[in-house]
């Protein structure tokens, strides 16, 4: 079981990941600062405790692989290869300009330590799905993680992957569902609502979790449930808030993708030190 | 007009236009209304606009079943949905169905800009160019924008239009008349012919007509707004005058505008010609400024392409 040391030291990480994110968006002054916000804590949780990977070897066939599929959450992802050494960290400040290896969306052969390009809302199921397809193939006993949107889950593809992971019976496939209650015009539920949310998931097959996306130790619970799960995917369905802990975003309807100068930014670092 | 007005506000105001006269025009959104900037048309017609939220395809199946009971819906998305994500449902159920469905695509190739290369479309024009009896549009100012809208919304069959959002600055007075499939000279010239189509190229193509000028070469300029059905005579015309073209396009040279201009001198006139655009590559991120230098569509790249192919000319 964690302990609270642990969950001090990782909820401390998140803190400096979530700034690294707030500071290279800032440097460029523009970006998707609502969605890469809401999943740091997942993602921290994920690549400080859970998954295996090897900065010096990011393309070690064992990894346990993440899959973005919401895309343009990646900026939060560079924050954490860089602090891992998966390349230099001041690549964060390249983020988006010409010629960059840190594009808005996830590209796996820019960036080191990405295992997919994602940016076409719902296509990470199932290139998660054929991932993990090919682990099972390969006799490879690692773990693909994926997340997802609850915008994103107005897209057909991610139903077709739900019903394809459990035909599959993918017990080594872990989801999220980013639920932070926002798409890009407004609330889900003003604009394409998506409830009874945990029972689609478990009507389609899933081993369903729901837990406080912004909660170390209710995270690192599921996810050690999913990963002992036998016979099914995993969805753990985050309830998080948009823009969490970057105070001009954090619940701000506009906190999509917004512009913002390098001052707000360093005000915003600033509440979280 | 008040100059370098957002392309996005017309889009907007034209629907509004449209909607005030005919009760059948509807607006389908999915999830990029606060981009395209149509809230304001859902403000006005709540009960006319439908957010389908991310579901690009099912957007364009709905689009398709509003048309076939007579309703004219207008359906927005980044253009590299428009074209790469729904295009079954908009070929089958618009065009195949012969309904009327008017799809738009925005940030048009480059125009995408920090989206970044997932998100630019060079090819929506040239696959939607293969779907049988589909116009295909890219207007580059504002007042050819809104009356291509016009044009669109009268004309039955569907349509897919490129949608620059940013301000530009205008290139035609208010009371210019359009008609789909009629190019533009915008001017006039002996020594060669630019085509360009979409804001960014043709707002190019006459940067590259005034560098030319200095160098004591008439260069025409034509804004090939519809490049389906692409304006046949104006081309042969302009291939008879000047004996040679060129086409830019902010778009793959494979299938888009320059593909279309070939064909047609091919078969009827053959002429020395040149094609700049996209040459069989993906897009990047970077700000558009940036990505035109990167991918050679600028006034200058078309000067000097301009200057080489008029070395070959006898
Ligand atoms: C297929 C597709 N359609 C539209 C978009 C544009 N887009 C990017 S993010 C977004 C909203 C997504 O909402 P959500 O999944 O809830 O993301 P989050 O709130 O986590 O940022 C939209 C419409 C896209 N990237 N892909
Ligand atoms: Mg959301």
């Amino acid at each position: 079981m964690i302990t609270e040391q642990e969950l001090k030291q990782l909820s401390a990480k998140a803190r400096d990941i979530r700034i690294l994110t707030i500071d290279a968006i800032g440097f460029l002054g523009v970006g998707h600062i609502g969605g890469a916000m809401s999943l740091i804590e997942i993602l921290t949780m994920l690549y400080y405790r859970h998954m295996k990977v090897d900065p010096k070897n990011p393309k070690m066939r064992d990894r346990d692989m993440l899959v973005i599929s919401k895309g343009h959450a990646g900026p939060a992802l560079y924050s954490i290869l860089a602090d891992k050494d998966f390349f230099p960290k001041d690549w964060l400040h390249t983020l988006n300009q010409g010629g960059t290896r840190l594009p808005s969306h996830c590209d796996k052969n820019l960036t080191p330590g990405v295992d997919m390009s994602t940016g076409s809302l719902g296509q990470g199921i199932s290139s998660a799905i054929g991932l993990a397809l090919a682990n099972r193939l390969d006799k490879i006993n690692s773990k693909v993680y994926l997340i997802i949107g609850d915008g994103e889950s107005n897209e057909g593809q991610i139903w077709e992957g739900a019903m394809a992971a459990s035909q599959f019976k993918l017990n080594n496939l872990i989801a999220f569902t980013d639920y932070n209650k926002m798409q890009l015009d407004g609330y889900i539920h003003d604009v394409m609502n998506i409830e009874d949310i945990n029972a689609k998931w478990v009507s389609f097959g899933w081993f369903v979790q729901r837990v406080n996306g912004h909660d170390m130790f209710e995270l690192d619970m599921a996810i050690e449930r999913a990963k002992r799960e036998q016979y099914r995917p995993s969805m753990i369905i985050a309830d998080t808030i948009k823009g969490k802990g970057c105070f001009f975003a954090e619940r701000d309807l506009s906190n999509h993708n917004m512009s913002f100068t390098y001052e707000k930014a360093q005000e915003a670092i600033s509440r979280l030190k | 007009m008040a100059a370098n007005k957002e392309m996005r506000s017309v889009y907007t105001e034209t629907l509004i236009e449209l909607a005030e006269k005919n009760n059948n025009i509807v607006v389908l959104e999915a999830d990029l209304m606060k981009s395209q900037g149509t809230v304001k048309f859902m403000e006005k017609f709540p009960e006319r606009t439908f957010n389908i939220g991310v579901a690009e395809a099912n957007m364009v199946g709905i689009a398709a079943g509003l048309s076939a009971l007579g309703k004219i819906p207008f359906a927005a998305t980044f253009g590299c949905f428009a074209g790469r994500r729904v295009y079954d449902q908009f070929f089958i159920s618009a065009n195949y169905a012969k309904l009327n469905v008017k799809l738009v695509g925005s940030d048009p190739g480059v125009a995408a800009a920090y989206n970044g290369g997932t998100h630019m479309p060079f090819e929506d024009l040239g696959i939607m160019r293969n779907i049988p009896k589909c116009t295909v549009l890219e207007a580059c100012d504002q007042v050819s924008l809104r009356k291509l809208m016009i044009k669109s919304a009268e004309h039955y069959g569907s349509v897919y239009m490129r949608l620059h959002r940013k301000p530009v600055e205008p290139v035609y007075p208010e009371n210019e008349e359009f008609e789909l499939g009629k190019g533009k000279v915008l001017k006039d010239g002996s020594d060669i012919t630019i085509i360009a189509n979409g804001a960014i190229m043709v707002h190019e193509a006459l940067a590259a007509e005034a560098l030319l000028q200095k160098e004591g070469i008439r260069a025409a300029i034509i804004d090939m707004h519809t490049i389906k059905p692409i304006d046949k005579d104006l081309i042969i015309r302009y291939a008879k005058k000047t004996k040679a073209l060129i086409t830019c396009e902010n778009h793959q040279v494979v299938n888009g505008l320059g593909s279309a201009v070939a064909e047609v001198l091919s078969e009827n006139i053959p002429t020395l010609m040149a094609r700049l655009g996209i040459n069989d590559e993906f897009g990047e991120v970077g700000t558009q400024e940036f990505l035109q230098k990167r991918f050679g569509l600028t006034g200058i790249a078309i000067a000097e392409k301009a200057t080489e192919l008029l070395k070959r000319k006898i």
